[in-house]
């Protein structure tokens, strides 16, 4: 919901107060329908691997778990510093900001090149997303989980060249704070995923 | 003209109970909603513009039996529905069964003792009949409206569907779950024999189709075959392709198959495509027909044969 | 109420500024909703259009007209366009739009920006359905597997349309939400909110939660035709019936995306014209949320022949029956409603009279395929598309009227012809009776539907099916040239032609750029006609 961020131009009849409260509650309402989004693909988990549990077993050790687990480590680290960024700049120091910023971003491209080598692997071991259901499911969440990562860096790259000019202060941070939810959202989805598709056999 | 389709099941006329009970209901509620509707709006039209209306905003009493009446007659509605529903989906143990394939566009019967029809179900006057029913291509729906039965055919699994017939006769089969270009020309008849007759199917002669058809000229005999037993969900007399190669025209001509090689439309052709359709498959369609061996005789295919060579 | 002045001096209608630019880069709620409204009118006749073709080719029982190929693509794109173009947008995104902030005291939504946003991703996605159209799907609008992954017409380019106008209703019901919850008057609490307010809400709330999953689902379907996934094709594991759940868990939401609106549009007309406060004012609010809430758990009803267990068929239909309970509690409040009114039969009030009486047919009509043994029968058949048409036309497209005839004059500043409209009334009311009311009966007798051709038996009741559509289409005709007439020559509208109590009349027709020249104090009600004891 990149609109958000631009949103205090036109609220020139608008309340920065009620400005800032709707706009967290649209981003809140926004990231609900992303985890009904990747319901569908959670109730679709369950219902096949409670179909085919041996098929889950055999294939899940398939995946690099170690890549998996730095990935996961990855996410959180830089969920933290996003955290980190949105206190800094509530506190109105914008330098600092502006770097965790770019730890942050920095993180989600390493989350991709992991992720790029783990594709890599498994095109040249011929598993494709059509190879089984395990290996369909496999592919389309984390798939559009890294659609997910990419929409979160572009949000992230405009949060950092806005928090560079100085546009984001301890009083007007709004696009920030919703910016940082919605990495926290693709945080949290892959600290769903993870568990279900590299290590529950 | 009919309000309800003929009663030829033991489940139609539990159905039709159901049917009249929320007709009846709905009868009520619709004639008292109607009625105060339009009696309110023709009393209370204005006829002054500075007419004084009263200040009432609701009732708690009427909303409440508002509420709890449909309520209870909604329940009321369900549980009935669910009886019926329960016996409709509950076949005796001692039922004849059939094993019933539905494809683009044209049903199969298997019965028990080896036979095969298409496109016509034969089951016994009074006695219960348990359908198992699978899809290979998409998904279809097996309806009889004589029965009040309906039951959709999923590719992956077989369902099923039971009914006594309670009436001899022919009953209309539908296909009612859309299954593409041909699903309306996927039509079906059940053939419902008396004890007697259903003896001399079983054992192979045709019960139905004695003298009568027997004694038509080839021409008009093939005509009914190609109507009868599905030919025309994919062939279509007009020149328009459906799933086969139309039959407009065709014979006497040469046409290109799936290697490239060319081979003429004879009768030696047609009687092979009709025997074992996937031997020489015409290019640009697909391998889907099934055999029609065991199910059209000789004169059958002679008599198609005859009525192919008049489509020009 | 508020007591709300513009001085002459400072008046600029929205409408005023002129060229292409003041529409498209537009942030304006009101002229958001003039986009949506001319689009969603555009694609409804459009599909209505469809709908002719098909009545037409079944004049007859052989297939005289069209090929069956033809017929199955024009039912596909009837069904596809009104429901995903017009009715699911529909009332909500024009009606929506333009009412929201003016019925709550608000110089507009929450987030105009996305607001203007959400139209051109609706606009998007209506374009990719246009070139889909090069060689368009002959799936029905369900897009079923595994029929819609194996044809060969084009159904991948038309489900990402679809997939793409979900975007556009994300983030208009989020955007509504979020103005109701922020942006209200002071004044204006939750139970002095307008009926049409509570069904936007309601609306919105399912376009949030119910959109996401057919997104996905339909992102499933065209990853099934493209990537090879199998998740729905037996051949590979998957399961042609759990598209359908996941389909159903959507779309029968979706059913109350329709209607609900259109609802609040008739607790809107109804105590305007019959000058009495509305009946039961919290039970029509509460059940519009009610109906919100039962419409995720009735899915499966759809698919009692499908092959699902005997134990969620006999569940779902119990969850069906309860969410006919909301919807009659309104059916007779409204009619409580006109008890010892001063009716004036406005061709406004008409459309809502109609809509109470045509919506009742579609709702007990319903009770019948909501019950397990009598929709065997009748599931699939002319049955089902009777109750649908008498829901969205009798209902939804009722209230659609009935909205554009009521406040025509506020959007647009000018009167129409209501003569004609009252003609044009009488034409659709019977036209669609008469075209419809048959089907129920073609249903019960056993005609299936989306057929191309069928059986002789059925002709007479078929082509009296036909001649009604060609009186509905009349009927939509006279009413589109009498409303455009109107905005061409019509008189000038007074500010509020009917004495409504309504925010929205308290402002000049049509209404300033931002609506109010200063936000009001609400203190009552918007309907407290009548005299207090």
């Amino acid at each position: 919901m990149g609109d958000a961020s631009v949103e205090h131009s036109h609220g020139h009849h608008m309340d920065p107060a009620v400005e800032y409260s709707s706009s967290k509650l649209g981003m809140w309402l926004f990231l609900g329908t992303e985890i009904l989004l990747f319901g569908g693909l959670f109730a679709a988990y369950a219902i096949f691997r409670a179909k085919y549990p041996e098929m889950f077993f055999e294939q899940h050790v398939e995946l690099n778990k170690k890549m998996g687990a730095v990935n996961t480590c990855i996410l959180i680290f830089s969920s933290l510093t996003m955290a980190m960024g949105v206190s800094a700049i509530q506190r109105g120091k914008q330098k600092i900001t502006a770097i965790l910023i770019l730890i942050t971003i920095l993180c989600g491209l390493g989350f991709g090149i992991v992720k790029y080598f783990e594709y890599s692997a498994k095109f040249h071991h011929h598993i494709y997303p059509d190879t089984s259901i395990f290996f369909s499911l496999y592919f389309l969440m984390t798939g559009l989980h890294m659609l997910h990562v990419f929409i979160g860096l572009a949000i992230l790259g405009v949060l950092f060249v806005l928090t560079l000019k100085g546009k984001f202060t301890a009083k007007y941070n709004t696009p920030v704070e919703i910016g940082g939810l919605y990495w926290h959202l693709v945080d949290l989805i892959w600290i769903y995923l993870f568990p279900l598709l590299y290590l529950i056999g | 003209m009919t309000w309800i389709p003929e009663v030829a099941s033991n489940l139609a006329s539990k159905v039709d109970g159901v049917l009249l009970l929320i007709t009846l209901l709905s009868l009520v509620f619709f004639i008292l909603i109607t009625v105060v509707l339009v009696y309110f709006a023709i009393k209370y039209r204005r006829k002054r513009e500075d007419e004084e209306t009263p200040y009432i905003t609701g009732s708690e009493p009427l909303e409440i039996i508002w509420t709890v009446i449909p309520s209870i007659l909604l329940i009321v509605i369900f549980v009935y529905g669910y009886v019926v529903f329960k016996d409709m989906r509950t076949p005796p143990k001692d039922s004849v069964e059939v094993t019933v394939q539905g494809k683009q566009w044209l049903w199969t019967f298997d019965y028990y003792n080896g036979k095969k029809t298409i496109n016509e179900l034969y089951v016994q006057y009074n006695r219960p009949v348990r359908l198992v029913m699978e899809a290979p291509d998409v998904l279809h729906s097996f309806f009889v409206p004589a029965f009040r039965v309906k039951q959709d055919l999923v590719p992956g699994r077989y369902t099923q569907l039971w009914f006594t017939p309670t009436k001899i006769g022919t009953f209309d089969i539908f296909c009612a779950e859309y299954c593409g270009t041909g699903h309306s020309a996927m039509l079906g008849k059940v053939i419902v024999l008396s004890p007697e007759a259903y003896e001399i199917w079983e054992k192979g002669v045709k019960a139905d189709e004695g003298a009568g058809v027997a004694s038509l000229p080839p021409v008009e005999l093939g005509a009914k075959i190609y109507k009868e037993k599905g030919c025309n969900a994919c062939h279509s007399l007009d020149g328009s392709t459906l799933v086969g190669p139309s039959f407009k025209g065709i014979f006497g001509h040469a046409v290109e198959l799936q290697d490239g090689s060319k081979v003429d439309v004879d009768e030696n052709y047609i009687k092979q495509s009709i025997l074992e359709p996937q031997a020489q498959v015409v290019k640009g369609f697909a391998p889907v027909m099934p055999s029609f061996k065991g199910i059209l005789s000789d004169e059958d295919v002679t008599a198609l044969v005859a009525y192919i060579k008049t489509l020009k | 109420m508020a007591n709300h002045t513009i001085a002459q001096n400072v008046y600029v209608p929205f409408l005023e500024k002129k060229g292409i630019w003041s529409w498209i880069l537009t942030t304006d709620h009101k002229r958001i909703g003039i986009m949506y409204l001319i689009s969603i009118s555009f694609f409804f006749l459009v599909a209505g259009v469809f709908a002719l073709m098909l009545r037409y080719e079944l004049l007859t029982p052989a297939s005289d007209f069209v090929q069956p190929h033809t017929y199955n693509v024009l039912f596909t794109l009837h069904g596809s366009i009104m429901v995903f173009f017009f009715i699911v947008p529909g009332l909500a995104a024009s009606f929506g739009n333009f009412l929201i902030p003016l019925m709550i005291g608000a110089p507009d939504v929450a987030f105009p920006k996305l607001n203007l946003g959400s139209y051109w991703i609706y606009l998007l996605g209506t374009l990719i359905v246009l070139i889909a159209l090069a060689k368009p799907a002959d799936t029905g609008w369900t897009f079923y597997t595994p029929y819609s992954a194996t044809t060969d017409t084009d159904v991948v380019l038309i489900t990402l349309g679809v997939f793409v106008l979900g975007f556009s209703s994300i983030l208009t019901g989020l955007n509504f939400i979020v103005t109701i919850h922020k942006m209200r008057a002071p004044g204006m609490t939750w139970h002095r909110l307008p009926l049409f307010i509570w069904a936007s809400y309601a609306t919105s709330i399912l376009q949030l939660l119910a959109t996401p999953v057919v997104g996905i689902t339909l992102l499933l379907l065209i990853t099934e035709r493209t990537l090879g996934v199998g998740f729905f094709d037996p051949a590979k594991g998957g399961d042609p019936v759990l598209f359908q759940n996941f389909f159903w868990f959507y779309s029968h939401p979706a059913v109350y995306i329709m209607i609900i609106p259109a609802m609040g549009v008739i607790s809107e007309i109804i105590p305007v014209f019959a000058r009495k406060p509305i009946f039961g004012y919290k039970a029509i609010a509460y059940s519009s949320l009610g109906i919100a809430f039962i419409s995720f758990l009735v899915w499966a009803h759809h698919m009692f022949t499908s092959g699902i267990s005997d134990i969620a068929a006999t569940i779902f239909s119990f969850l069906t029956f309860l969410v006919a309970i909301p919807t009659a509690i309104k059916v007779f409040n409204w009619t409580a409603t006109l008890y010892k009114g001063s009716i004036h039969l406005h061709s406004a009030m008409l459309y809502a009279l109609a809509f109470v009486f045509l919506f009742t047919i579609g709702g007990l009509t319903g009770l019948f395929l909501g019950a397990l043994a009598a929709d065997i029968h009748l599931h699939d058949t002319y049955f089902v598309v009777a109750h649908m048409h008498y829901v969205m036309i009798g209902g939804t497209v009722m209230g659609f009227f009935g909205a554009l005839h009521f406040w025509y004059p506020k959007w647009f500043g000018r009167m129409f012809n209501e003569t004609v409209a009252k003609i044009a009334w009488l034409f659709i009311f019977i036209g669609f009776n008469v075209t419809f009311f048959p089907q129920f009966f073609l249903g019960v007798q056993g005609m299936p539907r989306r057929y191309a051709t069928y059986p002789a038996e059925f002709e007479s009741l078929m082509s009296l099916s036909t001649y009604g559509s060609w009186i509905l289409g009349a009927g939509i005709i006279i009413m589109t040239v009498n409303l455009i007439a109107g905005l061409i020559n019509g008189e000038k509208a007074p500010q509020n032609p009917y004495g409504s109590l309504s925010l929205e009349w308290q402002v000049p027709s049509p209404p300033p750029l931002e609506n109010f020249e200063e936000i009001p104090h609400v203190t009552d009600w918007s309907y407290g006609y009548g005299k207090k004891k």
